[in-house]
């Protein structure tokens, strides 16, 4: 078990691509990190470097106290499960999971007890003397969990090891890998592109985009207090709605209604107003007593009803917003999902009780308190407590120094560790 | 294949069946040939009336100096041998060619392509007087090596197209798993490159085998001559008979080893040996 830091760490392939920029991340002993973005984002690429599978261009990697850039494979200690699984076709259950032990050299008894525990474990006991082939997706996947857990690594590499299951047996397995994890308290750095993965078993995620990271923090800060509005869109389902409004004269004008702006915001002119879809709520059943909270008539256009809750599309006119940000994601998860860039369409998620109907216009109502607002030229929160922009203020000026200095110190906090990286990915929409 | 029409099955059993006739009738003829009497050799009839084993006997009467033993032995050893040898340095090369990244990769696989096409007479004539001078003139090394020649591309180019099919993933996860190149080669690669290993080896033992134009050419005598080449140089009985039975009897015998060979080999080429090593 060891830590494993990435310290500007740049990936470029022979093409010129650059697949990973600059990335620095510092990933704690035993901690679940977890690696989301959208597909081609350099996920892979990121946990391939840090298996050793791929150079790296530029930048330094440690696991433990090694620095490993030039280490091959065998020489990290590490387990890697990988996005297709790779199984030996031609090895049965049992050889492909003993197989680094012979290669170590463990005697032949103690691979023998080791492989059972591990197919006790994951529950593959009656299937070890078959082959791949004859086992079905999930079995594999767990043959390729059972290859990594066998050997007691440095760390866990996963590359969405549950992407190829269907829906059941992944809710399924996500509970036994967060199991696992904390059965053996093994370092794991886990790429997947679904969220909920992300959400569910990481003690914190890394956010990618294009290569950049976006912002590494617990999954409930990063819910909550999302760096930018491509972290904002990518983290929750539905997504988050985005509006464009404005701040005049003490009120934040949205499409549908105004408010007064909220406190702290030194921010006038143009903005992106986020609100997710839980936030709204039909006015019959808003919080009484609650401070900041405004009701408004939005027409109704589709009604989902979950049983436990009931999710409504309303249309609201002139405060679409177009960014850079918001049509990847909507390249990535399909339009649907991320509403603020299909256009005119919202998404509230209401009361069971809520009896609004289709085709008709409803008195709706929205949480103010919970506003997230980005500036709508580099997509950044504005409300990022004081203390976070001050210390990504900082980290920017230790990576400027480190640079021009070649030794500066890393910056420590890991939530920042992407800050440097925030300003250069501004994009004007 | 399974589901198809009683229509479209029956069309193609036909169609099976008649190709299987055109390419069978020559050897059966020539198996009916085998078992004639030189008197009813040209009779015409495809049922020999009188069955006779004269003709097979007669190859191998005289042990070692006999028409046959002694070439058949020959063939079997140089074509074994140089199966052996181009499978084993085709099989690095394709791997390097498949898996690795150096400069003039394509220049080699071309360069063994033009190899494999160019005309083996061509080189026949020069490779005569070479041998001569080298000594190597009726000797299995004197075959082995022009056989290696147009063997060897052959080789590589079947075994690249076969390593280029196992996922990379594969290696990369020995490599993971603590694999020394030459472990992952050995124990992940090679053993699901084996039907392409196989096919390799059936080939070239097969081109090895067919060949006459270099065995007529640089051999001599019985110490190297290979079987094709030795039919030529069988006599009848009498200078006015044609030896045309035991020709036929040796056109047999000479088709049995590649039988069995292409037998035992065939069944290692199961296709989908990688089935199971990705995906769900
Ligand atoms: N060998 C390569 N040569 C050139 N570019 C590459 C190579 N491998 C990957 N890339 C590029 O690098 C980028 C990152 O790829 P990567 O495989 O890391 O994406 P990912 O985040 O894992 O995506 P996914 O979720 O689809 O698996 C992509 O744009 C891809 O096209
Ligand atoms: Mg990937």
């Amino acid at each position: 078990m060891a830590e494993i830091k990435l310290q500007d760490v740049t990936k470029r392939y022979a093409d010129g691509t650059e697949a990973v920029k600059r990335m620095s991340l510092e990933i704690k002993d035993g901690e679940f990190m977890i690696l989301v973005g959208p597909s081609g984002c350099g996920k892979s690429t990121a946990l391939r470097m840090i298996a050793g599978l791929e150079d790296i261009s530029e930048g330094e990697m440690t696991i433990g106290d090694r620095v490993v850039n030039d280490l091959s494979p065998r020489d990290r200690d590490i387990a890697m499960v990988f996005q297709n699984y790779a199984l030996y076709p031609h090895m049965t259950v049992r050889a492909n999971m003993g197989f680094a032990l012979k290669l170590a050299k463990v005697p032949q008894e103690e691979i023998d007890r080791k492989v059972e525990e591990a197919a006790r474990i994951l529950d593959l006991a009656e299937h070890l003397d078959r082959k791949p082939a004859n086992l079905s997706g999930g079995q594999r996947q767990r043959v390729a969990m059972g290859r990594a857990i066998v050997r007691d690594p440095q760390a866990f590499l996963m590359d969405e090891p549950l992407s190829n299951l269907d829906a059941k047996l992944r809710v399924q397995t996500r509970t036994e890998v967060a199991r696992l994890q904390r059965r053996l308290e093994t370092t794991m750095v886990y790429v997947t592109h679904d969220q909920t993965e992300a959400m569910t078993l990481g003690d914190r995620v890394a956010v990618m985009r294009s290569g950049v990271l976006q912002q590494v923090d617990p999954p409930r800060v990063l819910y909550n207090d999302p760096v930018n509005i491509f972290v904002a869109g990518f983290i929750g389902s539905p997504a988050m709605n985005f509006f464009s409004g404005s701040i005049a004269g003490g009120k934040l004008k949205l499409p549908f209604t105004e408010i007064d702006a909220p406190d702290g915001v030194a921010h006038s002119g143009d903005i992106i107003v986020g609100i997710r879809p839980e936030d709204f709520e039909d006015a019959r059943f808003a919080p009484e007593n609650h401070a900041a909270g405004k009701e408004f008539e939005a027409p109704i256009e589709v009604v989902e009803s979950m049983g436990s809750e009931i999710y409504v599309y309303f249309s609201f006119e002139g405060g679409e917003v177009s960014s850079d940000e918001l049509a990847e994601l909507a390249r990535d998860s399909g339009v649907a999902e991320t509403p603020g860039a299909g256009g005119g369409q919202a998404v509230a998620r209401l009361s069971p009780e809520s009896d609004v109907s289709e085709g008709t216009s409803a008195k709706l109502w929205f949480d103010a308190a919970k506003l997230h607002l980005f500036d709508p030229h580099d997509g950044s929160s504005l409300r990022r407590s004081k203390a976070d922009q001050q210390a990504a203020v900082d980290a920017t000026q230790q990576a400027i120094a480190a640079e021009h200095h070649g030794d500066g110190a890393p910056p420590e906090d890991d939530g920042d560790a992407a800050a440097p990286e925030r300003d250069g990915d501004v994009k004007p929409t | 294949m399974r589901n198809r029409s009683p229509r479209a099955y029956l069309a193609s059993t036909a169609a099976l069946l008649i190709v299987l006739f055109y390419a069978l009738i020559p050897v059966l003829w020539l198996l009916s040939l085998s078992f004639k009497t030189p008197a009813t050799v040209s009779d015409r009839k495809f049922i020999p009336q009188d069955v006779t084993f004269e003709n097979y006997t007669s190859l191998f009467a005289g042990g070692l100096d006999s028409a046959l033993l002694r070439p058949l032995i020959n063939s079997i050893s140089i074509a074994l041998i140089a199966t052996v040898i181009a499978v084993t340095l085709a099989a690095f090369t394709a791997y390097a060619i498949a898996r690795l990244d150096f400069p003039g990769k394509t220049v080699i696989l071309a360069g063994a392509l033009a190899i494999a096409m160019f005309p083996p007479i061509s080189v026949v004539g020069p490779l005569f007087d070479m041998w001569r001078t080298l000594g190597l003139y009726d000797t299995y090394v004197g075959l082995i090596i022009p056989y290696l020649t147009f063997a060897l591309p052959l080789a590589i180019y079947t075994l690249v197209a076969f390593f280029r099919e196992i996922p990379w993933e594969l290696e990369q996860a020995a490599q993971v798993d603590g694999a020394t190149p030459w472990q992952a080669f050995r124990k992940i690669i090679l053993p699901l490159a084996a039907p392409g290993v196989f096919t390799a080896a059936i080939l070239v033992f097969i081109f090895a085998w067919n060949d006459f134009v270099f065995a007529i050419t640089l051999t001599s005598s019985d110490s190297a001559r290979t079987v094709p080449a030795a039919l030529a140089f069988f006599t009848g009985d009498s200078q006015f008979t044609a030896p045309t039975g035991n020709i036929a009897a040796a056109a047999i015998l000479v088709t049995i080893p590649i039988i069995v060979f292409v037998l035992i080999f065939q069944r290692r080429i199961v296709a989908g040996l990688t089935a199971g090593a990705v995906k769900g």
